[in-house]
């Protein structure tokens, strides 16, 4: 789908709607429609912009204002990631930029430029899936699921920073994901036993 | 979030310049406080000036101390050798704040550049002079359970939410900033304002002004903690916090900094309760006087009263912890 068609569009329309109302209007004030037209245009302009999500580089058009959450959910329909709370607070939007476990509800999608996104559908190869994926399923590391993407994200990079050592400084290093089922206990023992395990993350 | 136009500065005299020209201009880091203000309203800028690509990420050691780029990620600093092992007290703070997450987003200048956390200032519905000067405070009169008890005003009783300030405000730190004309050094004790009459200036930058690096200079402290006590284990901002630093040798004090967080609207030094602790022998007397000392002249509101009692104990388990 040709991601710029409903902008130009909704800018067209707001251009032809403002020059047909113009037609009864003096020149003055048709010179200040015509200011006014861009200005109401640019609130509109997106972005053109290249993104790598799970290997794949996706050409995209985007508002400034769009975060890298929203992008994933509803343009490029990766739904793994859930919005929680929206605000930072909860976790559950965890992904990795360059590696790094981040809240992609508050990364705005255009200070992500030639960045490398990888979300929960890009851990899994094929049919097998990522050491923290077995052993959240092992250990019964969820009860609803809704914050499971968000801890599994963040627990591989628990391991991978050098945090996972001890169950306190797991809980310490995990205290970004917010599980409101409480499977606090399952999820630090998966996270442990990946951490023992040693396996390349 | 209303929608504002974006701009990627290449040159910090260009992110300048621009920040300048357009007064309704914001610069923008990690954007972890930012792009949360501008979700709720309470922020509304028309241009965003990206600073990312700007080079202001180092962290270099030198004779006089320490110099960290405005740039530089939160959890690169906890983890960098040289702050980990000269200057742990900063590791310390950086780690009790925000989560892993947050950490990897945020910039050290977006640290000290972050607003307040009162719910009134949150709250665009509520009065609140911080955000639309003149509307009245809220919390004054409302629920002010996590609000400030020292250096107050009728126009604001919030507090500076962060840790890493309250670590720096010890540390002695000083921040580094250019503006469109020339770079100045600012004492960290004199970067964040108290509220008085003009709330919605949190800080001393002038129009413009961005935050290049920070400085610590080198400290003989042996002695340091962080202390933090919040409403959970982890994940939470500071009830109360204590940043100590001291020099001890065979039992005697030989020099203190202290700072508290969570008590006012700046990283609150105690610099009466350091000459006090200056030359005493390490008792639980000597730290207790502290305590007192440094809740001598706290006002508190309806909700926050608990703080003396709370801010007593912090400053004695940081100070017994510190010399455990």
């Amino acid at each position: 789908m040709d991601k710029q068609k409903p902008n130009e569009s909704r800018r067209s329309f707001i251009k032809n709607s403002t020059a047909l109302a113009a037609l009864s209007l003096s020149p003055v004030a048709l010179v200040k429609a015509a200011e006014n037209d861009d200005k109401i245009a640019s609130l509109f302009e997106k972005l053109s912009l290249q993104l790598e999500v799970n290997g794949e580089v996706h050409k995209l058009s985007v508002e400034p204002r769009v975060t890298l959450l929203d992008l994933l959910r509803e343009q490029l329909g990766l739904t793994g990631t859930k919005k929680g709370c929206d605000h930072g607070q909860c976790g559950a939007c965890t992904v990795h930029v360059d590696g790094k476990r981040i809240n992609s509800c508050l990364s705005l999608v255009v200070m992500n430029t030639g960045k490398k996104i990888t979300t929960i559908e890009g851990l899994a190869n094929g049919e097998q899936l990522h050491p923290m994926q077995e052993a959240f399923l092992k250990h019964d590391g969820f009860q609803c699921g809704y914050c499971t993407p968000g801890q599994i994200m963040s627990a591989i990079c628990c391991v991978k920073e050098g945090h996972a050592d001890s169950h306190a400084e797991i809980r310490e290093y995990m205290s970004g994901n917010i599980c409101r089922c409480g499977a606090y206990p399952n999820i630090v023992d998966a996270i442990t036993e990946v951490k023992k395990g040693g396996q390349p993350l | 979030m209303i929608n504002f136009d974006y701009i990627k500065a290449g040159s910090a005299k260009a992110a300048i310049e621009t920040r300048i020209k357009n007064t309704a201009s914001q610069f923008i880091a990690g954007g972890t406080n930012l792009v949360d203000l501008m979700k709720k309203g309470v922020t509304v800028p028309e241009v965003l000036i990206d600073i990312n690509g700007l080079p202001l990420k180092q962290i270099s050691k030198d004779a006089a101390g320490i110099t960290i780029g405005a740039l530089a990620l939160n959890s690169d600093v906890a983890e960098n050798e040289i702050v980990k092992t000269k200057y742990p007290l900063l590791a310390q703070a950086l780690n009790a704040g925000a989560s892993a997450q947050l950490r990897n987003m945020a910039t050290i200048a977006g640290n000290i550049m972050q607003r307040t956390r009162c719910t009134y200032f949150y709250d665009t519905t509520m009065p609140c002079n911080k955000r639309e000067p003149g509307t009245g405070c809220g919390a004054a009169a409302g629920y002010n359970r996590m609000h400030a008890i020292f250096g107050t005003s009728e126009k604001c009783i919030a507090v500076h939410p962060s840790d890493m300030c309250v670590a720096l405000a010890a540390l002695n730190a000083t921040v580094q900033v250019s503006g469109s004309k020339k770079e100045r050094k600012i004492e960290f004790n004199d970067f964040h304002r108290l509220p008085g009459d003009a709330p919605e200036m949190d800080n001393s930058l002038q129009p413009g002004e961005l935050i290049t690096s920070i400085h610590i200079p080198v400290n003989t402290f042996n002695k340091n903690h962080y202390l933090k006590i919040r409403d959970r284990a982890s994940y939470a901002f500071a009830l109360v916090s204590v940043a100590l630093s001291m020099e001890v040798n065979a039992g005697v004090i030989k020099s203190a900094r202290l700072a508290m967080g969570g008590v006012a609207h700046k990283p609150w030094r105690l610099t009466d309760v350091e000459n006090y602790l200056a030359g005493k022998n390490i008792s639980e007397k000597i730290f207790k006087e502290a305590a007192d000392l440094a809740m001598k002249d706290a006002k508190t509101y309806q909700h926050n009263g608990f703080k003396i009692k709370l801010g007593k104990a912090a400053v004695i388990e940081a100070l017994t912890k510190a010399t455990a």
